[in-house]
C-alpha cells in the first residue's frame, strides 16, 4: 500500500517528460525528418538542473517562487488523479474540484510570475494566459460533471472504480463530453490551436511567454511542470472517460496490467495531439473564445443525453 | 488531408546522414579559450541555441535556418533554437557587429547564463568580412564580447555549420561521432 | 458570567458599548490623537464582546425579548437571536474586531482635514444599526433600525467631503437605499394587511393568510429592496461609487458586512416567515444571483480604480451566495431538504469567507492608497519592493477570493458547486437546463475572477514602478499589518476548519421553519471533511492543506539542496532585446484585461474615442497630441435608470398644471372634494 502511494507520487514526473518525447517525434515524423529522441526531454531537464541562472533585478520572491509551486501543484494533482489504481477510494483530496482548482492555483502563481518581470513579453502572455484558462474552466468543470453525473459522485477514484463506460448506455454521452474534455486539454495544455509551443515569435505565444524570463533549474521546474500537465490531462482523459485496465485491487498482476493499459492509453493520446498539431494550424487568438464555448457546449449536450438515457 | 497523410508515409526519409569522415576532415577555429571538458559533456546530448543578429547581411541566418529543415534536421542531434536568451547555452553571433547592435549583442551576453559557448558564425563575424574597416561596423564580435569558436565561410553551408557544432561538442576521449 | 454574556442583558450591553463609543468620539471630538484611540479601542472592546456574546448564542436557544412602547400597539423594540442572527451578529464582530485595529494606524491619515470625532460617531451608530438590523423583530423596528444603517452609512460615505465625487456618491447611494427602502416598507405593509401584525414570529404563523398572488408580490418587493441593499444586478449602481468613496476601514465594513444584511433578510423571509414557497422564486434568485456573478466580474475587469473594481468584485460574490440561496429556495419547494440545507450552508460559509477577504483586500489597498495618494492603477507597479507585507496580504486576499486551496474561498465554492451538481442531477429537463447554465456561469466567473485579482495584484505590486507616485511609498503602520495579518490568518484557518464550520450551518439552518422536516441525512460536514449527501463527494481540508506544505516542502528542498547545489545564481536586467525598458513597456491593468472586454464586447460594449489636435488645423497633417478615451458603456444608466428618470419627471410636469396659481382654481377644488366627500360617507 506504501508502495502505491509511492508510486504514485512518481509516477507523473517520470513519464511526462516521455509524452512530450512523444509528441515532438510524431510531429517530427510528420515532416518527414528523424527529430531527437523521445527520451530528448530528460536529457534537457537534466542540462538546466545544472546551469546557473540569471534572475531579473526587477523580479520579486513570487517570480524565485513560483517555478517550485507550480512544480509542485502538478505533482499533488498527479497524486489525486487515478494513474493506475483506482482501489484507494481518495475521500479526502480525490475530488474533482480539487484538481480543477489546484491546476488553477499553478496558472495564477504563471501568470503572476510572467508579469514579475516588467517585460512586455511576459505581461501580454499572462493576460493571453488567464483569458484562455478562464474560458476554459467552464468546459473542464462541464465535461467532467457529465461522467460524474453517470456515476453518481465526483470523487475521481470513485468514477475510474465504476464498471466499465462504454459498453453500457452511457457511451455516446461519454464519447461527447471526451470531445469536449479534448479541447479542454488542447487549450490548458498549450498546444495547437491555442498555442504553439515551439515557436519563436513572442508575438504567437502564451506559455512560452511567460517563461522567457527563466534560466536554470526554474526553467527546468516550469518545463517540467507543462509535461506534468500533459501527462496529467492524458491520464484524466484515458482513466476517468476510458477506465479499461485500471487495477482495482492491490494484487501484482492487477498493477502490471493497469501500468500496460495507461501507457498504451498515454501513447494513444499523445499520438492524438501530435496529430491533431500536425495538421491544423494556431488558431487567431479571437477565434479561440468559439471553440472553448463549443466545448462547454458539448459538455451540455451530453448532460442533457444521460438524463434520457437513465429515464 | 488523407492524401497529405499517405504521401508523408510513402516518401522515403532524406535527411543525410552524418559520417565520421565528414568530421575527422574539419577542424574548429578555436578563437578563445578552449572551453572545458566538462562543459562540453554537459551540452553533449541537449544544446539550446540563441542565433544573434548582430547586423549581417542575413545570408548566414539563411543557412542557420535551412539546419532545421528534413533534410539537415539538427534537431535529431539533441541540439534546438530557442527564443530567449536565458534559455541559451550557445549564442551564435552573425554579422561584423554594426555600431547600433553593438550595446544589444553585450546585453545578450550578459543574458544568457554560465556556462555558455559564444560562437562567431561567418567571416563578417570572425574578422568583419567584407566590411572590414568600416566606420559602422566594429570588425568582428570579438570586439564586443569574448568569442570561443568561429566557423568560417561566407556563408558556410549548412552541412559545415552542423560539422562544426558536432566537432565542438566532441568530448576529449571519444572520436566517435554521433551517426543518426 | 456565561449567563449574563448570554442573555438579554449581553445584548443590551453590546449595545451600549457602540452608544458610548458613539457619544465618547463626540466629546472627545476636539483632540484628534484621543479621539481615534477612544472610537478604535471601543470598537475592538465591543467588537471582543459580541464575538463571545455571538459564541454564547450558538449554545443557547433561542433568546426573545422586547420592550414594548406606548407609542403604538404596533410598534416595540423586540429581538430576537436565534443561530442565524448569531451568526451574522459575529461575523460583524470579527470583522469589526480587524477593521478597528486597522483604523488606529489609518486614522492618521485624516488628522487635521476633517473631524475624527464625527467618524468616530457615525462609525459606531453604522456598527450599532447593523447589529440591530439582524436581530430585530418586529416590521417596524426593523424599519427603524434599516434606516440607522444607511444614513450612518452615508454620513461615512460623505467624510471626505472635499473631493466632489464623494458627495455625488453619497447621493446616489442615499437615494437607490431609500429606493430600496420603499420596495421594502411596501412589502411590510401588504404582510401587515394579510396577517395583521408586524412581529415577524406571528407572520411566520399566519403566513398561511396570505394569498400566493399577493405573496408573489411581496417576494418581488423584498428581492428588489434587498437587493438594491446587496448589490444585484441592475440595482447596484450606488455600490462602485459609494464604496470606494468611504474610509477604507468604513468601506471594507460596508463591503463586507453591510451588504449581507440584504442577505440575512432574505434568508429570514423567504426561507423563515414566508415558507411554503413555489418554484420559481428559487429559480429567479438563482438567475439573479448567476447574472449579477458574471456580470460583476466582467465589470471588475473593465477598472482601473483599485476600489471600484474591489466593488465590482462584491457584486460577483453577492451573485455566488445567492446562487447557493437559489438552490436551498428550490430544494425547500421540491422537499428536498439535505440538498436545501446544503445550498443554505454554502451561502452562509460564503458569506463569512467573503467578509474576510474582503475587508482583507479593501484594507490592503486602503494602505497602497494612503501611501500614493491615488486610487489609479496606472499609476502603480514595484510596491512588493517598497510595501512588501502589504503586498502579502493582498497576496494571501487575491489567492482566497480566486478560491484556491487551501484557503477559505474553494470551500465555500465546493460546496456551491456540488449543490449546482445536485441539481444538475435532478429530473426535470428545465431545471436541469437552468442548473446547468448556471454551474457555466460559476465556473467562468471563478475564472474570470482569477484573471481579475491577477490583473490587480499584477499592476498594482510587481514589475517596475509605472509613476513617480511610487517612490514616496513606505510600509504600513504595525496596527494596519495587525489588522490586515489577523484576516489573512483567518482566511487561512477558515479554510483548514472548513468542515468543523460546516456543522455549525447545519445547525444555523435547523433552526429555520423551512427545514423543520428534515430527515437526519449527513450533509455539508462530517467531522474535518466537507461531504455532500449520497456520497457524491468530500474533500478533507487539513488533510489538502497537510499535501500541500509537504509537498511544496519536498520540492524545495530537493531541488535547492540535492539536485542544485554548485549552481549560482547572478542578477541581471530583464532581457529587453537590446532597447532600454521604459515603464510605459509593462502590461497596464487596462491592457491586461482588454483581450477579455473585446471577446464579452456584446455585454460590455465597449468604445474607443480620439480626439486630435493638430499644429496646423486646416491640413490636418501634424497632429500635436492625441487623446484616446476607452471605456464601457454603462447600460444601466441609459436603459433603466434615466428613462424612469424621465418618465418621473415628464409625469411630474404634467401633473404641474394643477397648481394653476388662481385662487378662484382652489376654491373649486375645495368644494369638489367636499361634495364628493359627502357622496362618499353615505
Amino acid at each position: 500500500m506504501v508502495l502505491i502511494l509511492i508510486l504514485q507520487f512518481i509516477l507523473t514526473p517520470v513519464i511526462s517528460p516521455l509524452c512530450i518525447g512523444i509528441v515532438k517525434k510524431i510531429k517530427a515524423k510528420f515532416q518527414n525528418r528523424e527529430g531527437a529522441s523521445i527520451f530528448q526531454p530528460y536529457r534537457d531537464i537534466w542540462k538546466l538542473m545544472h546551469k546557473d541562472e540569471v534572475i531579473s533585478s526587477d523580479a520579486s520572491w513570487v517570480f524565485r517562487c513560483a517555478p517550485f509551486i507550480i512544480f509542485a501543484t502538478t505533482i499533488i494533482v498527479g497524486v489525486n488523479i487515478p494513474l493506475f489504481a483506482s482501489f484507494p477510494l481518495n475521500g479526502s483530496t480525490g475530488d474533482l474540484l480539487v484538481v480543477v482548482y489546484t491546476l488553477a492555483l499553478g496558472t495564477f502563481f504563471l501568470a503572476l510570475a510572467g508579469m514579475d518581470t516588467g517585460s512586455a513579453f511576459g505581461g501580454f502572455g499572462s493576460s493571453r494566459e488567464v483569458t484562455v484558462s478562464a474560458l476554459a474552466e467552464g468546459g473542464f468543470i462541464l465535461s467532467l460533471f457529465t461522467i460524474s453525473l453517470i456515476i453518481g459522485t465526483t470523487n475521481l477514484f470513485a468514477i475510474s472504480n465504476a464498471e466499465v463506460l462504454l459498453v453500457t448506455e452511457f457511451f455516446l454521452p461519454t464519447v461527447i463530453s471526451f470531445a469536449g474534455f479534448f479541447i479542454v486539454l488542447l487549450a490548458e495544455t498549450g498546444r495547437f490551436p491555442f498555442d504553439n509551443p515551439a515557436t519563436h515569435l513572442e508575438l504567437t505565444m502564451i506559455h512560452e511567454a511567460m517563461i522567457l524570463e527563466y534560466s536554470g533549474k526554474r526553467l527546468a521546474l516550469m518545463e517540467w511542470a507543462a509535461a506534468n500537465k500533459l501527462f496529467i490531462f492524458i491520464a484524466m482523459g484515458a482513466n476517468l472517460f476510458f477506465p479499461f485496465g485500471i487495477a482495482q485491487s492491490a494484487d501484482i498482476q492487477a498493477i502490471l496490467l493497469s501500468l500496460t493499459a495507461l501507457f498504451l492509453k498515454t501513447f494513444v493520446l499523445c499520438a492524438m495531439v501530435g496529430i491533431v498539431e500536425s495538421s491544423m494550424a494556431k488558431s487567431r487568438f479571437f477565434r479561440l473564445p468559439d471553440l472553448l464555448i463549443t466545448s462547454f457546449i458539448l459538455s451540455a449536450v451530453a448532460i442533457g443525453l444521460v438524463q434520457i438515457q437513465s429515464l | 488531408m488523407i492524401r497529405l497523410f499517405l504521401k508523408i508515409l510513402k516518401t522515403r526519409r532524406i535527411t543525410i546522414p552524418m559520417l565520421s569522415m565528414d568530421r575527422e576532415k574539419s577542424e574548429v577555429l578555436v578563437l578563445g579559450e578552449k572551453i572545458q571538458d566538462k562543459v562540453k559533456r554537459l551540452f553533449n546530448g541537449s544544446l539550446a541555441i540563441r542565433q544573434v543578429d548582430g547586423g549581417s547581411d542575413n545570408a548566414c541566418e539563411q543557412e542557420l535556418v535551412a539546419l532545421s529543415n528534413a533534410f539537415y534536421d539538427v534537431e535529431r542531434f539533441g541540439i534546438h533554437f530557442v527564443a530567449s536568451p536565458r534559455h541559451a547555452d550557445m549564442l551564435m553571433i552573425t554579422g561584423p557587429v554594426t555600431r547600433n547592435m553593438a550595446k544589444a549583442v553585450r546585453r545578450v551576453y550578459e543574458a544568457t547564463p554560465n556556462p555558455k559557448i559564444v560562437v562567431a558564425v561567418g567571416d563578417e563575424a570572425i574578422t568583419g568580412g567584407l566590411f572590414l574597416g568600416s566606420y559602422a561596423t566594429c570588425d568582428g564580435v570579438n570586439s564586443v564580447v569574448p568569442v570561443d569558436y568561429g566557423i568560417p565561410g561566407d556563408p558556410p553551408s549548412p552541412k559545415t555549420i552542423l560539422v562544426h557544432l558536432l566537432n565542438i561538442l566532441e568530448t576529449q576521449d571519444t572520436h566517435n561521432a554521433v551517426i543518426k | 458570567m456565561t449567563n449574563v454574556i448570554t442573555s438579554e442583558l449581553g445584548f443590551l450591553i453590546l449595545l451600549f458599548l457602540y452608544g458610548i463609543g458613539a457619544n465618547g468620539s463626540l466629546i472627545f471630538g476636539r483632540n484628534d490623537v484621543l479621539a481615534n484611540r477612544w472610537q478604535s479601542f471601543s470598537a475592538i472592546i465591543g467588537s471582543l464582546w459580541g464575538i463571545l456574546f455571538a459564541m454564547g448564542a450558538f449554545v443557547v436557544p433561542d433568546m426573545s425579548f422586547a420592550f414594548s412602547s406606548s407609542i403604538s400597539p404596533l410598534f416595540s423594540f423586540s429581538f430576537h437571536i436565534d443561530q442565524l442572527s448569531a451568526f451574522f451578529i459575529f461575523v460583524i464582530s470579527l470583522i469589526t474586531l480587524f477593521c478597528s485595529v486597522y483604523g488606529i494606524g489609518y486614522i492618521k491619515h485624516y488628522y487635521n482635514k476633517y473631524s475624527i470625532g464625527a467618524l468616530g460617531f457615525f462609525y459606531h451608530l453604522f456598527i450599532a444599526g447593523m447589529l440591530m438590523v439582524v436581530t430585530a423583530s418586529n416590521g417596524l423596528f426593523f424599519l427603524i433600525a434599516w434606516e440607522f444603517m444607511s444614513i450612518a452609512s452615508y454620513f461615512l460615505v460623505v467624510y471626505d467631503s472635499n473631493d466632489a465625487n464623494n458627495v455625488k456618491a453619497g447621493f446616489l447611494y442615499l437615494v437607490m437605499t431609500h429606493v430600496g427602502t420603499a420596495f421594502i416598507v411596501v412589502a411590510f405593509l401588504l404582510i401587515y394587511t394579510y396577517t395583521g401584525s408586524f412581529d415577524f414570529a406571528s407572520i411566520q404563523s399566519q403566513a398561511a393568510l396570505i394569498p400566493a398572488v399577493i405573496k408573489d408580490v411581496i417576494f418581488l418587493l423584498a428581492l428588489v429592496g434587498f437587493g438594491t441593499k446587496a448589490g444585484i444586478i441592475p440595482f447596484h449602481i450606488w455600490l462602485p461609487a459609494a464604496h470606494p468613496a468611504a474610509p477604507s476601514h468604513v468601506s471594507a465594513l460596508m463591503s463586507g458586512v453591510m451588504i449581507k444584511t440584504g442577505i440575512y433578510m432574505m434568508i429570514r423571509i423567504f426561507l423563515d416567515m414566508l415558507q411554503p414557497v413555489p418554484l420559481w422564486w428559487g429559480i429567479l434568485v438563482l438567475i439573479v444571483g448567476s447574472v449579477s456573478a458574471l456580470l460583476g466580474v466582467l465589470y471588475a475587469l473593465t477598472e482601473h480604480d483599485i476600489k471600484k473594481l474591489l466593488a465590482y468584485s462584491s457584486i460577483e460574490n453577492i451573485g455566488i451566495i445567492l446562487l447557493g440561496l437559489g438552490s436551498a429556495l428550490i430544494f425547500t419547494s421540491l422537499g428536498n431538504t439535505p440538498l436545501a440545507l446544503l445550498g443554505l450552508g454554502a451561502g452562509l460559509f460564503h458569506t463569512l469567507n467573503h467578509a474576510t477577504f474582503k475587508s482583507l483586500l479593501f484594507l490592503s489597498a486602503g494602505s497602497v492608497i494612503n501611501q500614493t495618494h491615488t486610487r489609479n492603477m496606472e499609476e502603480f507597479g514595484g510596491l512588493i519592493k517598497f510595501m512588501p507585507q502589504t503586498a502579502l496580504f493582498f497576496f494571501v486576499g487575491s489567492m482566497a477570493i480566486s478560491a484556491l486551496p487551501p484557503f477559505n474561498g474553494f470551500f465555500s465554492e465546493w460546496l456551491t458547486f456540488q449543490t449546482l451538481l445536485q441539481g444538475i442531477a435532478s429530473a426535470d429537463i428545465f431545471l436541469k437546463s437552468i442548473f446547468i447554465l448556471a454551474t457555466g456561469a460559476l465556473a467562468a466567473t471563478g475564472g474570470l475572477a482569477l484573471a481579475c485579482f491577477v490583473k490587480a495584484f499584477g499592476a498594482t505590486f510587481l514589475a517596475r514602478p509605472r509613476s513617480s507616485v511610487v517612490f514616496h511609498a513606505q510600509e504600513s503602520s504595525l496596527s494596519q499589518s495587525v489588522g490586515m495579518g489577523g484576516l489573512a490568518i483567518l482566511c487561512l484557518v477558515c479554510g483548514v476548519f472548513s468542515g468543523y464550520l460546516g456543522s455549525l450551518f447545519v445547525n444555523i439552518g435547523t433552526k429555520l421553519s423551512a427545514f423543520q422536516a428534515t430527515p437526519q441525512i449527513l450533509t455539508i460536514s462530517s467531522g474535518s471533511t466537507l461531504i455532500a449527501p449520497h456520497g457524491f463527494g468530500s474533500v478533507s481540508a487539513p488533510v489538502l492543506f497537510a499535501l500541500f506544505v509537504l509537498v511544496v516542502f519536498t520540492v524545495i528542498i530537493l531541488i535547492k539542496f540535492a539536485v542544485n547545489k554548485n549552481q549560482k545564481t547572478e542578477i541581471g536586467a530583464t532581457w529587453d532585446c537590446g532597447t532600454n525598458l521604459t515603464p510605459r513597456m509593462e502590461i497596464t491593468s487596462t491592457g491586461f484585461a482588454r483581450s477579455i472586454i473585446l471577446i464579452f464586447a456584446g455585454i460590455l460594449r465597449p468604445s474607443v474615442q480620439h480626439e486630435v489636435e493638430y499644429h496646423d488645423s486646416e491640413m490636418r497633417y501634424f497632429p500635436k497630441s492625441r487623446i484616446v478615451n476607452l471605456s464601457t458603456q454603462d447600460i444601466y444608466q441609459s436603459y433603466l435608470y434615466q428613462p424612469l428618470n424621465s418618465l418621473i419627471t415628464g409625469l411630474s410636469v404634467r401633473f404641474k398644471v394643477i397648481q394653476s396659481g388662481s385662487m378662484n382654481v382652489y376654491v373649486s377644488y375645495i368644494l369638489i372634494v367636499v361634495v364628493v366627500t359627502i357622496f362618499l360617507s353615505q
